[in-house]
């Protein structure tokens, strides 16, 4: 019981990382449709900019994962701006191509300027070095830390999303983009935003994970993000509380499966839940099936 | 005879009652209408009798030939190879693809030769696909496509998209053909010709027809009875003469003139 | 319209042999080395993949990402057959037994997650690949798992890599130019429609996913017998993007596209080669750069044929014409 325990633990910890980039595939997918591969390289930006901040320029993690954030928000700006506003009216698969190579081109660069090779976060020291026990269950305060911070972020996504006006343009484009820009809603700028609230959050995850698990390179983005997906895809892709309640899930049953059993296995589960899932209720936990017109 | 017969057909999204306890006979050889203001569940019963929504409860029998066959709840191919096609109020050519692929793609429940033959091209294959173009061109004169065989379904004119459509429902050799709006968008020369072709093709093919339009003067002049549907129910049935003098008909399309509509 | 079915028959076995006449001549006099044999061989192997996704998303419209996966399947099949029976018989059963497999497999998955559409199609295949290469990473015992197989008995050769390229292409493009293809592509068009037609259209997705998965079944197996190792890693989610990458510059729905693609594809990258550190960058602008000036790929959804020449011929006509 109580390993159940520590694993579950360990499972919201690395949860919260699946939430914090499912919301930025979800939130991309239910405005412009579009399975945003770069998204799991801006989370590896992330960390390699926490990563500088933290061993280049001395700074503490606060700050580190603030310039992170900006720094990743900029990057998702600039993607959408360059590689994705051209093809806003071709087909979906063609801007789904375009992802894949912007993804390529983010982890390649990286790899051509840090290098290949693994690279350690420095240790941590002073509050983020603590942890204590409850019976024999520990508790690190970089678990604490990493999920409040989601918590902090999640609680201010959906301030942004359900109370503020361009939160109420993303809403609407989402629904549906042409009405909304009949209405006046300026649509570039919503998309912008998007891929800049989706962007930041994957820098947030990206530090929060070079400190949790201290080794980062360029193709860690790779398994993760594809997880992060199926956690987005899990909970109802567009929906923000479907990414969340998938992040959780996701991240909770992996370390379960490779606390109970084989951990070789663990990626296979996820996969096949999601398989069940999909055929069980296409449209995800929490989402609605459509039906087209005929 | 009775060729369809639909007892107490009701379908319900959500909470919402589409259509509910609707019964219809049509009879070898008719040319039924089925009128109603717009909303009143007319495609949604198109829908229910070929498949493409299972129905909430009640019966649909086809009887093609003899063979009395409930058809509710199976898949829309199966109801097809049964014998019953339609075509589309929002017209759903295979738009990418030549008049000729359209009508072939149609016909392909009577193809014979296997999957092996059209890796290889084997005889079977060349013999039964000269027979499938033949026939395709054949049905295209019909329609007066003939000559535009190789363009692409969208990049024909608007009206002879909707003859395309027609082509395309015939060339699954129907019994019953079923017909959403034909002469929707069409000006009244068109309607008037498109009213004579498918008096035409109903001889032609033997066919029992069913169609739903809004435009009274074609339902009038062709139907020789018509079923009125309001709110998912159906509120009359009869002849032309009948449906315009009946006064539940009438309120329920207060505000269209019935009474000209015809003449 | 004989005379044409026989005279485009006739085309193309004559492009066949010309094609494989000249390199065969060019490996003769060594202009195609040994390096750029395994060029040679990745780009049939690509057309093969190709050609084959195509088939299931360019023709039947259905988003797959799951590719590698039955890769993966006709790879390890054969692999464990010919380092049993290393002869050449063993080869040919351990390609077909691949291909089967594969297939098999293929037409298993097919069934339950051929309801989804689109993109959830697509995670769902991706899903299944990657449980595919999950569990080949786990059967230690038979497949030696992460550590993968190696001295597999090099059988595929160039001329055994050309007969199974130029199979799979005439075999699927005959297929597509039939009435059951007719009826794949009805599904991509409006599946609604073709159900509508008499088209099963759950039974058409099947087959297009089964014949896809039996021809990615042959690709991997030529893999594996071409460059002696396989190990799980080759064939997980980055390789179904390639194989989709090739058929989405080729143009989906263009069988001459996917080889066009795939063709060019393995001409840069081995260019790319002397440049190694930045080989990924550049193609990665590449790709990015071909996606916003031409989306519909290389060829679109058309094919090379002999009518495009004709087409070049009046235009040079009517040119002369006016001069």
């Amino acid at each position: 019981m109580e390993q159940f325990f520590q694993q579950t633990i360990n499972g919201i910890s690395l949860g919260s990382i699946y939430a914090l980039i499912a919301l930025g595939y979800t939130m991309v997918y239910g405005i412009i449709k579009l399975i945003n591969f770069a998204h799991s390289d801006v989370y590896m930006l992330g960390a390699y900019f926490g990563y500088v901040c933290m061993t280049s320029f001395k700074l503490g993690f606060l700050p580190s994962l603030l310039i992170s954030m900006v720094l990743c928000t900029l990057i998702g700006v600039m993607i959408e701006k360059i590689a994705y506003k051209p093809l806003r009216n071709a087909t979906r698969i063609a801007v789904l191509i375009t992802a894949i190579g912007v993804s390529l081109f983010l982890e390649y660069v990286t790899m051509a300027i840090a290098g290949a090779n693994v690279r350690s976060y420095p240790p941590q020291t002073g509050i983020l070095d603590q942890s204590f026990n409850i019976g024999s269950i520990n508790i690190t305060m970089q678990q604490i830390i990493i999920v409040s911070i989601t918590i902090i972020l999640m609680v201010l996504l959906q301030f942004i999303v359900k109370k503020t006006r361009i939160g109420k343009a993303m809403r609407a484009v989402s629904l549906d983009s042409d009405a909304a820009e009949l209405m006046g809603i300026n649509v570039n700028t919503t998309i912008s935003f998007t891929f800049a609230i989706g962007s930041a959050l994957a820098g947030a995850a990206g530090i929060m994970v070079g400190i949790y698990y201290n080794s980062i390179n360029p193709l860690m983005g790779m398994l993760p993000g594809l997880k992060a997906f199926v956690a987005a895809v899990f909970g109802g892709i567009g929906i923000i509380p479907g990414a969340m309640i998938g992040g959780y899930f996701i991240g909770i049953v992996e370390v379960l499966v490779s606390g109970y059993s084989n951990s070789m296995y663990r990626d296979g589960v996820v996969f096949a839940i999601l398989i069940l899932v999909l055929i069980i209720k296409p449209a995800g936990l929490l989402g609605k099936n459509t039906r087209e017109k005929v | 005879m009775s060729i369809l017969s639909v007892n107490k057909l009701t379908k319900s999204f959500g909470g919402l009652m589409a259509v509910s306890n609707v019964s219809m006979e049509i009879n070898k050889g008719e040319l039924v209408g089925l009128i109603g203001p717009n909303g009143a569940g007319k495609t949604t019963v198109f829908n229910l009798l070929t498949g493409i929504y299972e129905p909430s409860s009640g019966t649909i029998t086809l009887d093609p030939n003899g063979v009395n066959r409930d058809i509710q709840g199976l898949k829309p191919h199966t109801i097809c190879k049964i014998g019953l096609a339609r075509t589309f109020q929002n017209i759903r050519l295979f738009k990418d693809l030549s008049v000729i692929d359209n009508v072939r793609i149609a016909m392909h429940k009577n193809v014979k030769y296997g999957l092996v033959s059209s890796f290889f091209h084997l005889p079977s294959y060349s013999k039964e696909e000269a027979l499938l173009t033949k026939k395709s061109i054949e049905l295209l004169k019909i329609l007066k496509l003939d000559h535009k065989k190789d363009e692409l379904a969208k990049n024909l004119p608007y009206g002879e998209q909707r003859h395309l459509e027609i082509a395309r429902a015939l060339a699954t050799n129907p019994t019953l053909l079923l017909l959403d709006e034909p002469a929707a968008g069409m000006n009244p020369a068109e309607t008037s010709q498109l009213t004579e072709l498918i008096g035409w093709i109903r001889k032609e093919f033997d066919l029992t027809i069913l169609l739903i339009e809004h435009d009274m003067s074609l339902v009038m002049k062709i139907c020789e009875r018509i079923y009125v549907l309001d709110y998912g129910m159906v509120i009359a049935e009869g002849t032309p003469e009948e449906i315009k003098n009946n006064k539940r008909v009438i309120e329920a399309y207060l505000g269209e003139d019935m009474n000209n509509a015809g003449d | 319209m004989k005379k044409l079915v026989r005279s485009n028959l006739a085309i193309k076995l004559v492009s066949l042999i010309l094609t494989f006449a000249i390199i065969q001549l060019l490996i003769y006099f060594d202009i195609i080395n040994d390096y750029l044999q395994a060029t040679l061989a990745t780009i049939c192997i690509n057309i093969i993949l190709a050609v084959s996704l195509n088939l299931i998303t360019g023709f039947t419209g259905q988003f797959s990402l799951g590719h590698a996966g039955f890769m993966s399947i006709g790879a390890y099949a054969c692999a464990l057959i010919t380092l049993r029976i290393p002869t050449i018989p063993g080869f040919i059963l351990g390609v077909f037994a691949g291909a089967v497999a594969a297939a098999l497999i293929g037409g298993l998955v097919g069934l339950p997650t051929l309801r989804l559409r689109g993109d959830y199609l697509a995670i769902a295949t991706l899903g299944m690949s990657e449980i595919i290469r999950i569990v080949f990473l786990n059967l230690d015992n038979i497949t030696n798992g992460a550590a993968g197989l190696q001295d597999i008995p090099q059988f595929a050769n160039w001329k055994w890599l050309f007969i199974y390229t130029a199979g799979t292409v005439l075999i699927i493009s005959n297929y597509i130019r039939s009435s059951h293809g007719r009826a794949c592509i009805s599904i991509r068009e409006d599946e609604i429609a073709a159900e509508a037609m008499g088209i099963n259209s759950t039974k058409y997705k099947v087959i297009a996913f089964t014949i896809g998965a039996f021809f990615a079944g042959i690709a991997g197996a030529l893999y594996a017998t071409t460059f002696n190792f396989i190990d799980p890693k080759i064939f997980g989610f980055s390789k179904s993007i390639d194989v989709l990458v090739i058929v989405v510059l080729g143009g989906l729905g263009s069988i001459s596209g996917s080889i066009i693609a795939a063709v060019l594809l393995g001409v840069v990258t081995t260019y790319l080669q002397s440049f190694a550190n930045i080989q990924m960058i550049l193609y990665s602008v590449l790709l990015i750069i071909i996606m916003i000036f031409r989306p519909q790929g290389l060829m679109g959804s058309k094919e090379v044929s002999l009518s495009i020449f004709s087409k070049l011929g009046n235009s040079f006509k009517s040119k002369k014409g006016r001069v």
